[in-house]
């Protein structure tokens, strides 16, 4: 049952779903840049929407499948050897995805730089945008030191792929085996750095949450470590699916391995995933103080409670985890197992973020003045899907394009 | 002429001119005052020159000190804000014996005593003085003039209401009775909003007032999610007359916080910012109560300064009937209510 995604039959309608998507992304892009905030539905009171659960998805995508990369070349995880520049390609990619959309999010874009300039200590926002942007150099560079070696092969050969690589390369031309054990050094200590640094900035988006003190529903101390187990679920999720379906027919083996090792992961991290939502949903409704316990019941039985059910339950944990035991040993199964869960992540970050506002601050608050920008329901509208729609094509097409052109898989032995 | 009858002439021309000029002001705000219906003179046509004029000539009324003499002269716009700010407490004291009701003239006793000691305040560096506001549920009415008199003075768009009144039933029938809540910012002491800014565009002032720098949010919305009392709002950039023929004109009328006149036009400032109650800073700085304490037709609203002991506030406040919104977050808001 594999797919061959380069196959005619499958590569066509695949091209034409993508340049559909394309187009339509650009139509709420142009939105979004001609009339700002104003066809956006989210409201003075539920301030953050689709783009930020998007954003935090992003996000969680990318430190996961850097944590699960860093970790196999730091730990000797034999089996991912082979495809740790794949993962950290996309999670440059999805770091990449997470900060266009949340940049789009912003009311004056234009002001993002000042974050830098004027940023305040006092602020978690302000922390996490510097987290990030240390990790997007710290990942560019350990990127850059894991193609090193491929694109100083390259920039011996002519045509275009032979300038950019002479380009890319900084004149390390070196292919020695020293040279190469210097990178791999180099790559060791980035990465000993990069765990940490990624642990806490993903940690941090969950404290981005956490330490709102008039938001009951986050403000928990288990929100850090439920957003780091959800970047490694989401994570292991899509390495999972890409591996299965990009690696190349000659490296059946390694493919079949890593899948393995990547489902038996997954299971642990879905697990895990579901234990701590049992936490925190069983101590509110068990407790059931109102405040705390409302944003609850509406998650589980509000206007959306499908996202929950059919997405969270269904989608993401049980139909995954009844595939990954009842086929262990299948690399497809565990491929469609992984795209099951880190699709489905998107609806669970949609239920961390909006359920934190939909009860009103103060009892009759929502009934106090009723406008539609002060409303305490929230639908994204199509001009937010679209943006949303335009930054998942963006993402695809970069990382199809990296896909093609980069050699992301095979060949080279990284730290064996 | 004596003194207590030029008192009580000055007070009259008060009573009639602040109506008509609160009238064709609001006419002219609202892009319905043409040439016969608008003021004259200096004042009369754009809005945004209207006010621009009368914060000068109060800015320089203010400068002045007291010296305008307006008992025999008409009463002009540009009058007013000296006339207000030479008002003192002795000036309604010839006024209480033909007053019909002792509660109006307990109200504008109370008007004009907040307003001396608002004067006197401002007479004080910023860091001496800390203004709270006080409100009685008791007095409320639930008419909402406060709320409306805030959008009009602030001149907010949709979905920005500074001052929201939450209705509130108690008991079920027969005993039942309906209590009304307006809900300012309550310009905390212990503010949960502004640690939250990544760009620090948004703090307490020395005086309390928290205020949002416009010309550096980058309208992220964390202070939104952050401030316990849903009291910051985002401004989307909507219009009233949106999907109408024709935008109206008054909808880019600019608004006069912190002292400064915001156009809303395209997508700068104030569009795409967080925005909330200031106290009406741009009011307090010529020497003028916030608009919600003077539309208050229920007599409910109060402000003043909390470091003079003396003050109106601090009498209301020694109450036992006092208390604040969500005290246990240790917010500390300098919004008291008497319930």
């Amino acid at each position: 049952m594999r797919v061959d995604i380069t196959s005619k039959p499958v590569a066509v309608p695949l091209a034409a779903l993508w340049v559909a998507a394309l187009a339509a992304g650009l139509v709420g892009l142009w939105l979004r840049l001609t009339t700002g905030h104003e066809l956006a539905n989210y409201t003075s009171s539920i301030p953050w929407g689709l783009w930020i659960a998007a954003y935090v998805y992003f996000m969680g995508l990318s430190a996961g499948l850097y944590l699960i990369a860093a970790s196999a070349y730091v730990f000797r995880f034999e089996r991912l050897q082979p495809f740790i520049k794949l993962g950290l390609f996309a999670a440059l990619v999805s770091l990449s995805a997470g900060l266009l959309i949340v940049w789009l999010d912003l009311g004056h874009m234009e002001r993002f730089y000042t974050v830098y300039t004027r940023g305040s200590t006092q602020s978690m926002m302000a922390w996490l945008v510097w987290m990030y942007t240390l990790y997007l150099l710290l990942l560019t560079v350990s990127f850059w030191f894991v193609m090193r070696a491929d694109m100083a092969e390259w920039a011996t050969g002519d045509g275009w792929r032979g300038r950019l690589a002479t380009l890319l390369v900084l004149g390390r031309t070196d292919r020695s085996d020293h040279n190469q054990e210097s990178d791999r050094r180099t790559l060791g200590i980035l990465f000993t750095f990069g765990i940490p640094l990624v642990l806490a900035t993903i940690g941090g988006s969950g404290a981005l949450f956490g330490v709102v003190g008039a938001r009951h529903y986050w403000n928990a101390p288990l929100m850090p470590i439920l957003f780091i187990v959800s970047a490694l679920t989401s994570g292991a999720g899509l390495l999972a699916l890409l591996v299965a379906l990009l690696a190349p027919p000659e490296e059946r083996e390694r493919r079949e391995q890593a899948l393995r090792f990547l489902g038996k992961a997954l299971i642990g991290l879905v697990v895990t995933y579901a234990l701590l939502l049992w936490a925190e949903f069983s101590i509110t409704l068990y407790a059931d103080i109102p405040a705390s316990s409302e944003a609850a019941y509406q998650v589980l039985g509000g206007p959306y409670p499908w996202v929950f059910w059919v997405f969270q339950v269904a989608l993401g944990t049980i139909i995954p985890l009844a595939i990954l035991t009842a086929r262990p040993r299948s690399g497809d199964w565990i491929g469609l197992a992984g795209m099951l869960v880190a699709a489905s992540f998107l609806a669970t970050r949609l239920n961390i973020v909006i359920p934190g506002f939909v009860e009103p601050q103060l009892a009759g608050l929502d009934l106090a003045y009723e406008e539609a920008r002060l409303a305490y329901d929230y639908f994204p509208s199509a001009m937010e899907w679209l943006v949303l729609v335009f930054v998942g094509a963006f993402a695809t097409g970069v990382f199809y394009l990296g896909f093609r052109v980069l050699p992301l898989m095979g060949g080279r032995k990284e730290a064996s | 002429m004596t003194v207590k009858s030029s008192r009580r002439s000055l007070l009259r021309k008060l009573a009639k001119g602040l109506p008509a000029l609160a009238a064709g002001g609001a006419l002219a705000h609202i892009g319905l005052a043409g040439k016969k219906a608008g003021p004259k003179g200096e004042f009369a046509g754009d809005p945004k020159v209207w006010r621009e004029k009368f914060l000068e000539a109060a800015r320089a009324a203010k400068a002045a000190g007291p010296a305008v003499d307006t008992l025999q002269a008409p009463i002009r716009p540009s009058d007013l804000p000296a006339m207000v700010m030479n008002l003192g407490a002795a000036d309604v004291i010839p006024l209480t014996p033909v007053r019909p009701n002792a509660a109006i003239a307990k109200k504008a006793s109370d008007i004009i005593r907040m307003q001396e000691e608002l004067r006197k305040a401002m007479e004080k560096p910023i860091d001496q003085r800390k203004w709270i506001m006080v409100i009685d549920l008791q007095k409320c009415i639930g008419c909402s003039a406060c709320t409306i008199g805030c959008k009009a003075e602030n001149n907010l768009p949709p979905g920005v209401v500074y001052r929201p009144v939450i209705e509130e039933e108690i008991g079920e029938y027969p005993n039942v009775t309906r209590r009304w809540l307006p809900r300012p910012c309550m310009q905390c002491d212990d503010p949960p909003c502004t640690d939250v800014c990544p760009v620090g565009a948004t703090w307490k002032r020395e005086d309390g007032i928290v205020v949002v720098d416009y010309d550096a949010c980058i309208g992220c919305r964390y202070c939104l999610a952050a401030c316990p009392y849903g009291a910051r709002y985002f401004d989307f950039g909507d219009k009233y007359t949106d999907d109408t023929p024709a935008v109206q004109a008054y909808e880019n009328s600019p608004s006069p916080e912190y002292g400064k006149e915001w156009t809303r036009d395209g997508e700068g400032s104030p569009v795409g910012n967080a925005r909330k109650c200031q106290f009406c800073i741009h009011r307090l700085d010529v020497g003028m109560l916030p608009a919600c304490v003077t539309t208050c037709i229920g007599e409910a609203t109060f402000f003043g300064d909390k470091n003079d002991p003396d003050n109106l506030v601090n009498e209301l406040i020694a109450s036992p009937r006092v208390m604040r919104l969500k005290e246990e977050q240790g917010t500390n808001p300098k919004v008291y209510y008497l319930v």
